[in-house]
């Protein structure tokens, strides 16, 4: 896996606290530093990466976990 | 500052917009409105303002809450009859929103006092919900003297007008209206009907002037007069100068005390 700056789990939210849990998270962080973001399967991976790309911020690495979740690397700003 | 659980959900709406986002929410959260009238258009205004999360709202109402208010303003009930205005909009925001710290003036504004309810929390942005003349030019005169931004509004019948003034932005009121109008030119108490939602309309367009200003996002109706006919359904926006030679405003002010104006009494 990518190394990472900071993480958030959103696993334990559902729609729209998703990306509002993950952007509150990332706006915490500094330009250019990688979040990584945990989430599930469905909605959340459908959505939540688009919805930072949107925002300006760069998708690098997406991984599959074994549980079935998602370990999405973001780069801040990096759009 | 961190949110916690409850105002990520709460806010969630807000700060997926980018122009909001979490530091924007922050910002409401710090902000400080004061409304001055909590009647057709304070109502509204103050319940939009509150659920926002402006973090302290001011009332300013000398009234008590009669039957005849309920047809239009939304924040009393039927069990408030009787109960200060402002008491009544503070236990309704109470309610709907524990971020939001509620200030209540038990008065009306004049010369002698409005200086002091706005500096009292050094307030971001005003609401002018009154429903008078003397009133209207005295927050205009008010804001003015103190550079504070305000946001004005009047209904009456099917009409409704609105204009938001920011120091160094754009004509103020006085501009445009220069004096009250003679008290025997307004309509009395019988003639003033006014169609309930009209509040509702005007009063959450300066809701959104509010935060547009705190948020420093979109364009303001600064030197811009939105007036709407709800019979016609119909908005439009007219132009609006600065006076250069404006009493309180222009290059040469000659308005440094605040006026009470005379006007009947008159309930809208
Ligand atoms: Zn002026």
């Amino acid at each position: 896996m990518h190394n990472r700056d900071g993480f958030v789990d959103i696993t334990d939210v559902v729609c729209p606290i998703t990306f509002v849990k993950a952007k509150i998270a990332m706006e915490e962080m500094e330009s250019g530093k990688i979040l990584e973001v945990k989430m599930n399967d469905g909605e959340p991976i459908q959505n939540v990466p688009r919805s930072f790309k949107d925002e300006g911020h760069k998708v690098i690495q997406v991984v599959k976990n074994e549980d079935g979740t998602y370990s999405v690397f973001i780069e801040k700003d990096g759009l | 500052m961190k949110f916690s659980q409850e105002q990520m959900e709460r806010y969630s709406r807000h700060i997926i917009l980018n122009e909001v986002g979490v530091k924007g929410q922050i910002k409401l959260l710090e902000s400080k409105v004061l409304i001055i009238g909590t009647g057709g258009l304070g109502a509204p205004a103050a319940m939009y303002l509150a659920a926002a999360g402006v973090g302290t709202i001011g009332l300013v109402d000398a009234d008590t809450v009669e039957l005849s208010n309920l047809q239009r303003q939304i924040i009393h009930s039927t069990k408030d009859v009787g109960k200060p205005k402002v008491i009544s909009g503070k236990e309704t925001i109470n309610d709907m929103n524990p971020d939001v710290k509620v200030m209540t003036y038990h008065e009306w504004v004049s010369s002698a006092n409005i200086t002091d309810i706005i500096k009292d929390q050094d307030y971001d942005f005003i609401i002018d919900g009154t429903d008078n003349f003397p009133a209207k030019f005295l927050i205009n005169d008010a804001c003015v003297l103190l550079h504070k931004p305000f946001s004005h509004a009047g209904i009456i019948r099917f009409s409704g007008q609105t204009m938001t003034y920011v120091p160094g932005q754009g004509p103020c009121y006085r501009c445009v209206f220069l004096n009250p109008p003679a008290p025997d030119l307004v309509p009395s108490c019988k003639e003033a009907g006014v169609l309930g939602v009209m509040g509702g309309i005007m009063g959450t367009i300066q809701a959104s002037e509010a935060i547009k200003y705190l948020l420093g996002i979109g364009d303001l109706l600064t030197g811009r007069l939105l007036v709407f006919e709800a019979l016609d359904m119909e908005f439009r926006t007219v132009k609006l100068a600065s006076r250069t030679n404006c009493v309180v405003c222009g290059e040469n002010p000659t308005l440094k005390d605040l006026i009470d104006y005379e006007q009947r009494a008159c309930e809208l």
